[in-house]
Parts: C-alpha cells; structure tokens; sequence
C-alpha cells in the first residue's frame, strides 16, 4: 500500500474520535507529527500477507474467561472521592441533551 | 548507609540488628528530602506511612517473622497504585488522584514488610524513552546530571543508581525498565508476561504492559522479582501461580550456555562504543564458556514499527477513561463531549496526545486492516521466529541500548529518533518474554546494558544466567569525582 499523507481533516476527525481538542497551531503540528509517525512507522506494510500469515504455531492472542461471581467492590465513597463534581453520592456529568 | 549496599547486604545488617529498619527508613527520607544531585527522581513521599512500615518491619524482625526483604526501602513509580497517596502517572490530569487501593505488587511487598519511601518521576503514562515527557520535569543521570536518566522509569532507575534506595519498580511496555536501567548502569528485569500482576497499574498498552525491579545485583531483583510474582485471582492474565522460584539462582553455570546474536540488532543505529563494550563483554563471557552464535530474525527489523501501531492503538483504548468526570481534574465545556474533550485537550501532555491520535488513527474505519491488523500478523510472525531461535539457544543478547545517556533536551533527539531507541528492548514485549539488562562496562565512560532474553516462563533460568554473568562481568558504579552522585 503506498504512503499517503495524512491530511488536516484525518488529523482533526481521530482528534474528534479520541475526545481531544487541539488548538489550531497544535493541530498544524500534529499533522506534521502524525504523518512522519505513521509514515516512518510503516515497513512492515511492505510485507506480502504470505510472509506474515504463515505464523501457525505461535502463541496467538486468546480470550481470558473469569466465572461471573458477585464480589465486593469499591464502594460509593471510594468511586466519588476522586471525581471534580459529585452531589448526593453521584458523579455530576455535564448536559449530554437539551431540553 | 552506604549508598551502594545491595538489598540483600542491608536485609543482613537488618536480620543481625546491626541497623535498625526506622533508622534506614529515616536515612533514606532524608537522602530522597536532600535530592542529591537535582535529579528529579522523586514525584512524592509519605513519612508518616514510611516511619509507620519501618515500625511494623522492626516487629517482624523482633518476631522472629521476617522475610528477605523486610524493613527494605522500596521507591515506586508513580504509576503504580499505593492506597491512599497520590498516584499521578506523570500527568497534570491526574495530579491529585488519591489510589484507592493498593496495586497487588504492592499489597505483596508490604506483606514481605518491605517499606514504601516514595513514589518516583516517568515519563507521561509510560510514553517516552528519556523521561522528559513527565509533566513535573525530567529526571537527570546521577552519571552526569546534564544527561537523560532514559526512561519511562526514570526515577525509579536514578534512585537506584545514586544509592538513595537499595530497589524499586517499574513497568516496561517497550523497555521502560532494562533501557533506564542501562543508562544508569544498574539491573532492570521485565518478567514473563503474566507472572506478575498489573493489577493497579495505570494501563498503558495491556498488552504489553509489565512490572519488574530495578536493583543494584541481580540476586537484589531475582529477590524482589520472586516477592512480587505469583498468583492474584484478580488479574486475568496470570500465566502461572507460582511465584518466580529463588531456587538454583547460583546453580547456573556459564559453561555450555548457548547465546544467541540476532544481526538485525547490530547495525549502524548501535554506536560503535556501545559496540565494543558488547563484543569485549560477550568475548569474556565466551571464555568463561558460554557459546555465542550470529542469528537472522528478519521479523525483528519491522519491531519498532509494530509496537508504534500496537501500543498506541491499546493507549487510546486505556486512556479513554481521563474523562475528567470520574477522576482527574477537569476543564469545564459547554455539555458533555465539549468538557471532555477540554478536559483532555488541556490537561495530556503532547506526546500522549500524538499517541491517542496515532492509534485512534489506526484503529478507524478504512485503516485497521492496513494498520493494526497488520501489525498484530507481523508481531505474531515475529514471535514464531523468536520461539524458534529459543528452542535453540539458551538466550537472545544484544546491546540494551545502542545509545549511552544522552543530554537533556539535546536536539538530535526529535520524537522519531528517541521511539527508535526502543529496537532492542521492543520484541520482548511484543512476545511476552522475561528481558533483563545487566551492565556490562563502560562506554565514553557511560554505563552499557547486556540485554538477555529468554523462552516464556523461563524468568528463573534468565536469572541464574545473569547472576554467574554477574560474578565474570562485575558491576559498574558512577564515579564519585566524575560529577556523579553516590
């Protein structure tokens, strides 16, 4: 697959995704960023899949089960201690709809 | 105390009442108080609790209960949960975060009545290979403090290094502990994925994530290693119940023991000098009767490049929870997504946020198969071959770092060029295998690593190993007219 760049908006729409706002100046920088990241971090694309899928045998990723017990956990004064807002023992989450 | 008694020496003068826990404890407070050199090693410390585990520890002694480690200090990196301080992980986002619990790896050496003395400087969440990443400052080499003490457990590999604390912890992802550790000149073990628990570490890449000791002898780690493994029914990812074993640590003879030199960690990125020091190092261990073989792992060259799809793509999963809702400070917005957003944009630093991006970036529509997919096909392609070459040799050996220390805030180090340091360290984490780096001598009168990796769930045999390398090879030490710190 040949290298593209990584544009402004691709930069500004994974921002988005992930939930971080950047300044105009520092989006400019991690445009720049980005794409000498992923850029350069881009060898192995060069690999055909039949070099990198004859992997049999190796220890591949699996799931982890754990049985489904109740169990005691945290508690409600611990969960709150550390939240910026809380009232009458509930986190305060800023408006997610208007009226 | 003398800077540079081991943990194991210390535990002896402890056991024979030639010292007294609250006396070491009250010593090693002042030493982290004075911060000898301005090294930044340390984020916090709780005398109080400090002086009150000494306290407990001397119990131990005086009933006859102790164990190896009990009444040693221990530093902690601050991303490591101890109940009731504040565990910051480097961040501004999470500067007044109080731990609501201990870490297991903690609730397991206050069991062994070792005493917590401080919480130690990192790069931001583990991200970064020189500690400047740190929102709270770099940490400096007690060898030279106008060089980098490497990171991301910079402060936890420096406090060793000055001989402010006998041992302390880390975490490794892609080398945060055995690359600090062989710029400092000092031990640094990553064990076996699933032989210690991460419960209550702050997760980075889960993945990849482990925590391990930083010591001055490799009896000192096996000792901590062995204190803070074993079984938690909380942590899924345990591969074993069985604690890492002390037993046979000095039954390993270097005669016969097969080496392995992959040629893909020996090209022009390690410096000459480093070089040297390695190949003088393996010839002495060769005469000593070890057997060293060139190897080719061609997987290995695409190392760098996976780990920086992989980990940041598991970092923007695992740091989604800085919300600033639940924990952390917030920036307030207009609604919900606008303060979190705020939140994040204000308070990550600029190297977790580039992380976030990238792996959010890789793991959207139209890229995860060209990205991280593919990643995850060469990482396990990578360890095949690895395992192979383990079904061979004893261990895999290479340079820990093909730099020594580097000046802070030096220019040639741009963000592309430090995340390359990594090429030597990175593939024990993709596999999960226990990595250790041992110093070896000198370069440009900087310490060097001997990194040594061996089969999964092979921790005991890579630990006897590097103890009789130990004994051939010997320790270095800061010098003390050299503008180092003892």
């Amino acid at each position: 697959m040949a290298w593209m760049s990584i544009s402004i908006e691709e930069v500004l729409e994974a921002a988005k995704l992930a939930r971080l706002e950047l300044a105009e100046d520092e989006l400019v920088q991690f445009q720049g960023e980005l794409d000498a990241l992923l850029g350069h971090f881009r060898d192995f694309q060069n690999l055909s899949d039949t070099e990198v899928l004859d992997a049999l045998g190796a220890e591949l990723p699996f799931n982890v089960w754990a049985p489904d017990l109740v169990a005691s956990s945290l508690g409600q004064a611990f969960a709150l201690r550390n939240a910026p807002r809380t009232r009458a023992g509930l986190f305060i989450v800023p408006t997610v709809l208007e009226d | 105390m003398p800077g540079w008694a081991t943990a194991s020496e210390l535990a002896g003068r402890l056991r024979s009442r030639e010292l007294g826990c609250v006396e070491l404890t009250r010593e090693t407070l002042n030493r982290i108080e004075e911060d000898p050199g301005g090294l930044g090693a340390f984020l916090s410390s709780d005398r109080g609790e400090a002086l009150r585990a000494a306290e407990e520890a001397q119990r131990m002694l005086d009933a006859g209960t102790a164990g190896p480690l009990t009444g040693v200090p221990l530093a902690v990196k601050d991303n490591i949960c101890v109940a009731e301080g504040v565990t910051t992980a480097g961040s501004r986002l999470l500067e007044n975060f109080v731990s609501p619990y201990d870490a297991t790896v903690i609730e397991k050496c206050r069991e062994a009545g070792m005493v917590i003395v401080g919480k130690t400087n990192l790069d931001e969440f583990g991200m970064g290979s020189s500690n400047e990443n740190s929102a709270f400052g770099p940490v400096r080499n007690p060898w030279n403090p106008a060089l980098t003490a490497g990171g991301s457990s910079g402060g936890s590999a420096a406090a060793v290094a000055a001989g402010i604390v006998p041992l302390s912890l880390g975490s490794d992802t892609g080398g945060s502990i055995r690359f600090p550790a062989a710029l400092c000149g000092i031990v640094g073990f990553k064990p076996t994925y699933g032989r210690v628990s991460r419960r209550g570490l702050v997760a980075f890449a889960s993945s990849l994530d482990q925590i391990g000791p930083f010591a001055r002898s490799v009896e000192d780690a096996a000792l901590l290693a062995h204190t803070i493994s074993g079984d938690d029914p909380r942590e899924a990812r345990m591969r074993t119940e069985a604690p890492i074993s002390l037993g046979g640590l000095r039954d390993r003879p270097l005669s016969g023991l097969r080496l392995a030199w992959p040629q893909q960690l020996a090209g022009p990125e390690v410096q000459p000098s480093i070089r040297a020091t390695f190949e003088v190092a393996i010839s002495r261990l060769i005469e000593a009767g070890c057997t060293c073989e060139e190897v080719d792992l061609p997987m290995i060259r695409h190392g760098v490049s996976t780990y920086y799809i992989i980990a940041p793509s598991e970092a923007s999963s695992n740091l989604a929870r800085y919300d600033g809702i639940r924990f952390g400070r917030q920036v307030e917005g207009t609604d919900h997504v606008a303060t979190v957003a705020k939140t994040r944009g204000a308070l990550l630093g600029h190297e977790v946020k580039l992380r976030i991006i990238a792996g959010t970036y890789a793991l959207s529509a139209g890229y995860h198969d060209a990205y991280f997919a593919k990643a995850q096909r060469v990482r396990q392609r990578m360890t095949l071959e690895m395992d192979e070459v383990l079904a061979q040799y004893d261990l895999i050996v290479s340079p820990t770092s093909p730099v020594v220390a580097f000046p802070i805030g030096s220019a040639e180090m741009d963000h592309l060029t430090l995340k390359q340091l990594d090429l030597c360290t990175i593939p024990a984490n993709l596999g999960g295998y226990p990595s250790l780096s041992l110093p070896c001598g000198l370069a440009e009168g900087l310490p060097v690593g001997l990194g040594l990796t061996a089969q999964r769930g092979m921790d005991e045999s890579l630990l006897a190993a590097a103890w009789s390398m130990e004994q051939e090879l010997g320790s270095v030490m800061p010098p003390s007219d050299a503008g180092g710190v003892r």
